[in-house]
């Protein structure tokens, strides 16, 4: 667990809409109409390690399933790259995307809306190593259902179609889909967020099974604190696009050391502390549109100081492989001489 | 490995999904019969040379002699004229039987000519989207805000008299309906996480319309199919009619209630009047069975 596989570098991604023809007229009476720019994701570095499964926690709207598009190959990145073994993932021509690896794959969400619903189970799995030649032709049916048993599923499944599945088995089939490309890299999108509790154990199960016995390497995406812990080694921890906190799973959640780490470890339900208080971070999210001033984070922020008004803070390191986004840790929240 | 109890789902085989379709479509009883009309229809025209006594396409076995007898008159060639001939001897019930193939043959072709082309321009425009969607979408508006009998019409007295040309006719009118049924239900299915996982596998862009892309929109299509089938073989017998269709040495269904109308007031009014209910009969049924697939397939009717 020494070399990084994954290099995200410096990745911002903006979605820009442009307004449409009577937008845009109306705009010239209104002063409306002009293109509205989301910034998804602001200038996001990050390696991840062969063999390590990195989670990537946050709100919703804080990028972090941008992030996981972005590495997978779905979205192009506005600026930055993203690398694997020191390649580009996907080749880039004008914002768009023509060549993408097959070593990143993803698994989503929603297990009822990332299976083709009237494809066979099988002909899923298949055709994405039989398109690739990753598996020789004749070998195909026995490593369906090879795969469909790592899963923990019965090889006999592959003529059945997705609607004859639970979510938690449609989640396996969508873990042995990703697996059947023998990716480098996993990108678990809210894998579980779908599921019932009970299910989420099982499938959670699954992965660490998988990750002990393949070697994976991982990006798990999710909003949930106690499943990340139980899963990843290292943990990011994103706001409104950008990355605030990157530390060993232990230490960030023994110590957490940015402002809203701290809030977001506080709003977490925990089951019996008698009254059920938990603290709510005060405030919304801000628009990503129009993200404010400084430090995103300045306007929920209980320590703020007029230095997080004006100045974005950078990622430090703080020792013991932790890096931190936040004035608190680079001296102080008051404006200083030459700072600003 | 794991240690999970997986239940077993029943095992849904197509044969067993055919029956619930089937057992779902005959609660409406007159969907039943539409459909049973249908088939008679259809077999009764293609199996048209065995059943009726006349070819009406062969003038030899035309005889002057026979001209206007009424239904049920014994013609010269010794047979019973069930439905009456018309002014050149022709029995009519042979030439309805004929003259519906002919329309089947029409409608069926345009409709499935008709269905690929929209298809194909429906599911780029959504797929690809922006300015290809754009411009592919506003021609199909622009088309669709047009009655399409105008624009058969517009095609046919340019393209001449003949099947292929009546088809070609026929699909130039209707496919938009496709193409705009196709584009709605493909920008849903575009958006879902199945087409994603698809290309971030990645898998070629045709592998993804054709095999992903396509299998999730048809359900819809195939009630438009049915309706276009039907209004594409009412276009044609209205283009007939007009005298821009088919010259009456090939009988259609509109060609032969255009002859009988010259008549119509001379009292020989069955000229007209059988084609016209073999004509509304068959439109009509085509319509029932959509209806009733329509129905059936709707997922908030699904039990």
């Amino acid at each position: 667990m020494t070399d990084p596989i994954l290099k995200i570098d410096a990745v911002s991604k903006r979605f820009t809409r442009m307004p449409g023809l009577a937008e845009r007229m109306i705009g010239k009476f209104t002063g409306g109409g002009k293109p509205v720019v989301v910034h998804a994701l602001s200038d996001v570095s990050l390696q991840v390690m062969k063999g390590e499964v990195l989670g990537v926690v946050g709100e919703s709207g804080c990028g972090k399933s941008t992030l996981g598009r972005v590495v997978a190959g779905i979205h192009a990145p506005s600026s930055g790259s993203v690398t694997l073994n020191g390649q580009p993932i996907a080749d880039q021509r004008g914002g768009n995307i023509h060549k993408r690896t097959t070593q990143v794959q993803m698994i989503h969400q929603d297990p009822f809306a990332s299976l083709n619903p009237r494809m066979k189970v099988g002909e899923t799995l298949a055709e994405g190593p039989r398109h690739h030649d990753i598996i020789p032709a004749r070998d195909v049916q026995a490593r369906i259902r090879e795969l469909l048993e790592q899963v923990g599923l019965e090889g006999a499944y592959a003529d059945r179609l997705p609607h004859q599945f639970s979510g938690g088995q449609r989640q396996r089939v969508a873990i042995a889909r990703a697996l059947a490309m023998q990716p480098e890299v996993l990108v678990l999108d809210e894998a579980v967020a779908s599921l019932d509790v009970s299910i989420q154990a099982q499938v959670l199960n699954l992965f660490m099974d998988l990750r002990r016995d393949l070697g994976l390497t991982a990006m798990f995406i999710s909003h949930d604190l106690s499943v990340v812990r139980h899963v990843c080694d290292r943990v990011a921890i994103m706001y409104l696009g950008r990355l605030v906190e990157l530390a060993p799973a232990d230490r960030l959640y023994a110590d957490p050391r940015h402002p809203y780490t701290r809030a977001l470890f506080a709003s977490v339900p925990t089951v019996g502390t008698g009254r059920g208080r938990f603290e709510t971070i005060k405030g919304e999210i801000p628009s990503p549109i129009d993200p404010p001033s400084g430090c995103a984070f300045h306007p929920r922020c209980p320590f703020a100081g007029p230095r997080c008004l004006v100045q974005v803070p950078e990622l430090g390191a703080l020792g013991q492989g932790r890096t931190v986004a936040c004035h608190l840790n680079d001296g102080g929240v008051e404006l200083q001489k030459g700072a600003a | 490995m794991v240690d999970v109890t997986v239940q077993t789902p029943p095992v849904e085989t197509r044969a067993v999904r055919l029956r619930h379709f089937w057992s779902d479509y005959r609660r409406s009883w007159v969907a039943v019969l539409a459909l049973a009309i249908i088939t008679t229809l259809v077999l009764a025209s293609f199996g048209a040379p065995f059943l009726v006594p006349q070819n009406p396409y062969d003038l030899a076995q035309l005889d002057w002699a026979d001209a206007f007898l009424r239904p049920g008159q014994t013609g010269s060639g010794g047979y019973v004229h069930l439905l009456g001939t018309d002014n050149a001897g022709r029995d009519m019930l042979s030439a309805i039987l004929y003259g519906l193939r002919t329309s089947f043959v029409i409608g069926i072709t345009a409709g499935i000519l008709a269905l690929i082309l929209g298809i194909s321009i429906g599911l780029t425009a959504a797929y690809f989207g922006g300015r290809i969607e754009a411009l592919l979408m506003r021609i199909v508006d622009l088309q669709l805000s047009m009655p399409a009998i105008l624009l058969a019409l517009v095609m046919a007295a340019m393209l001449g008299q003949g099947v292929p040309q009546i088809v070609l006719a026929l699909v130039v009118a209707q496919y938009a309906y496709f193409a705009r049924t196709t584009h709605g239900a493909a920008s849903v299915e575009r958006r879902k996480d199945y087409i994603e996982a698809a290309r971030s596998t990645p898998l070629p862009t045709r592998r993804i319309l054709f095999k992903h892309l396509l299998p999730n929109v048809l359900p819809p299509l195939i009630v438009v199919a049915t309706v276009q089938v039907a209004s594409a073989i009412s276009l044609e017998a209205t283009l007939s009619f007009l005298g821009v269709g088919l010259p009456l040495t090939e009988p259609s269904l509109g060609s032969l209630i255009s002859n009988g109308f010259k008549y119509i007031h001379a009292g020989r009014s069955w000229l007209s009047i059988y084609p016209g209910i073999f004509l509304m009969v068959t439109v009509v049924a085509i319509n029932l069975v959509g209806d009733q697939v329509r129905t059936v397939i709707d997922p908030r009717n699904s039990r």
